[in-house]
């Protein structure tokens, strides 16, 4: 179908692009890579008076590292994140879910930023960035602000940003000595996640010093699985103490039913996932 | 209105265009373009994909206005002047890797997207590069034999011709980008020049 009328504008830099959004008014929405909200737009499931398109704004491109941080802009393409040596070197558990996303036309013009400020609970890079603490930083009519992940996330496509708010970049920490991994379980024809999980895990020989576990697609926004962390803080690094601590992987999650998988398989699933993506991450 | 400016097929167009409208739209509706096709409309079957400097894209998802000062490349701008196929062109003509062919111009862009950056690309590889276009008809087994074909053809005419291997380039290596040009190399680059309004 083809979208109702907007008034388009480009702006240069971030400052402009806030300026554009506040004179537009609530109607107005920021365009990134396109790749959710064009095929909203064609449904007219959305009905914006302008879009306001990030694609030249320079400042919001690339990864660069600051002291123990990576800062990511939010219009760097999934693809170029995926090829990014800062990424692949400090931050692996992104690139390696990014790989998992869409497919190579999506990653070529879908943005980490857009895939995190759309909210989706189904989308890859919201649990990656709730397992890794990310910080986001965001520019609007007051300045700037940051945010964290887990006040980032709100409901179902529903993020902490306002209509007039822009997501600049997203600050995440360099985890060294840390094994990730991200495991996701989607039907072949569609990469979406019926369930995914990210899982960062910190190793002293046998033991385990700490665990980071979010899970996509369990609730309307991403869930950390704070069971499955402290029953694992201190425990031995081992297949046993693993699968204990899953059983309480489902805690807290809210799945839907749907035309893919009910609630009861979701939850079964994310156990069986959980495991196998704390397994991955401490290299048991 | 806003005023756009892309070069597709090696001619530069520039044209008045709605922002609403579809890059697909434009390039099918407006230059004529209708090698490029529409298949789903929601944005996951890939028979609309063209290059936009060098890279696929679903024409269905892109406004024309974001092409703005692109170079595009539609399946229509594959070929030599003198009308030899690219290579896979031949190779999708030769395996039968079509049915009733309306994947086949988008097959055909992520193909030769695919072999752009990994020359050489195992059959898994290539099933995954090619994720984001659906076939309803050949079941994809003469398609993986099609692009392996090509890219082996691709190959060997590397090496033969004196121009330095390109190969090399991309291949999932970190922060390399292959060369973003026209595909197929220099013998399948089509004319520049013409402007149309
Ligand atoms: C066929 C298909 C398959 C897909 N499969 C997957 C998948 O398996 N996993 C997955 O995670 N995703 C998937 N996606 C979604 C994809 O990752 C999108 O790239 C991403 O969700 C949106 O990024 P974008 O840059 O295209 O944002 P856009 O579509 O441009 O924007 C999305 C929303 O975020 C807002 N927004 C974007 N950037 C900013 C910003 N910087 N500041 C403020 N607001 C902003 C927009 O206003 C809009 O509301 C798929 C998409 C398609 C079409
Ligand atoms: S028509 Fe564009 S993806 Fe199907
Ligand atoms: S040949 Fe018919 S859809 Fe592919």
């Amino acid at each position: 179908m083809i979208p109702v009328a907007f008034d388009y504008s480009r702006p240069a830099g971030v400052d402009e692009a806030v300026q554009t959004l506040t004179d537009a008014g609530e109607d107005a929405k920021v365009l990134a890579g396109g790749q959710s909200l064009i095929p909203m737009l064609r449904l007219r499931f959305a009905a914006p008076s302008m879009l306001v398109d990030l694609g030249s704004i320079g400042e919001m491109h690339g990864v660069r590292e600051d002291g123990d941080d990576l800062v990511i802009g939010a219009m760097t393409t999934h693809d170029e994140v995926l090829k990014n040596p800062l990424i692949r070197a400090h931050a692996p558990l992104i690139a390696q879910a990014t790989a998992t996303v869409a497919d190579r036309q999506v990653r070529h013009l879908g943005t980490f930023g857009g895939s995190l400020a759309h909210a989706d609970p189904a989308g890859d890079m919201p649990s990656v960035a709730t397992a890794l603490d990310a910080t986001f930083e965001i520019a609007g009519p007051s300045g700037r602000r940051s945010v964290a992940a887990s006040e980032f996330f709100v409901d179902y496509l529903t993020s902490a940003l306002e209509p007039d708010e822009v997501l600049v970049s997203v600050r995440v920490p360099k985890l060294a000595g840390w094994g990730t991994h991200y495991e996701k379980f989607n039907r072949v024809a569609q990469a979406w996640a019926l369930v995914g999980v990210a899982a960062a895990v910190r190793r002293n020989n046998g033991t385990i010093e700490e665990a980071r576990v979010a899970l996509t697609n369990m609730a309307s926004k991403p869930v950390r699985a704070h069971g499955v962390e402290e029953a694992l803080a201190g425990a031995p690094a081992t297949a046993e103490s693993l699968a204990a601590a899953c059983d309480h992987a489902a805690e807290g999650t809210e799945p839907t039913s749907d035309a893919s998988a009910s609630a009861d398989y979701r939850t079964h699933l994310a156990t069986v996932l959980t495991r196998r993506a704390l397994e991955s991450a401490a290299g048991i | 209105m806003t005023t756009i400016s892309m070069t597709v097929d090696g001619v530069r167009y520039d044209d008045d265009v709605e922002p609403r409208t579809l890059l697909v739209h434009h390039l099918r509706d407006r230059l004529g373009k209708v090698g490029t096709v529409v298949g789903c409309d929601t944005s996951n079957c890939g028979a609309c994909t063209v290059l936009m400097d060098g890279k696929s894209v679903k024409s269905c998802t892109v406004f024309a206005v974001q092409a703005d000062g692109t170079d595009i490349t539609t399946v229509e701008g594959l070929a030599a002047r003198d009308g030899e196929m690219h290579p896979v062109q031949q190779a999708f003509h030769e395996t039968h890797a079509l049915q009733c062919g309306y994947c086949t111009p988008g097959m055909i862009m992520s193909a030769v997207d695919l072999l752009a950056e990994n020359p050489d690309p195992s059959d898994a590889e290539i099933r995954e590069g090619l994720e984001g276009n659906l076939c309803r008809c050949t079941g994809y087994q003469n398609i993986i034999k099609a692009v392996r074909e090509a890219g082996q053809a691709m190959q060997t005419a590397t090496a033969a011709s004196p121009e330095p291997a390109t190969s090399d380039a991309g291949n999932g290596v970190p922060g390399q980008q292959p060369a973003a040009t026209a595909p197929g190399g220099p013998a399948h680059t089509t004319a520049v020049g013409e402007v149309r309004t």
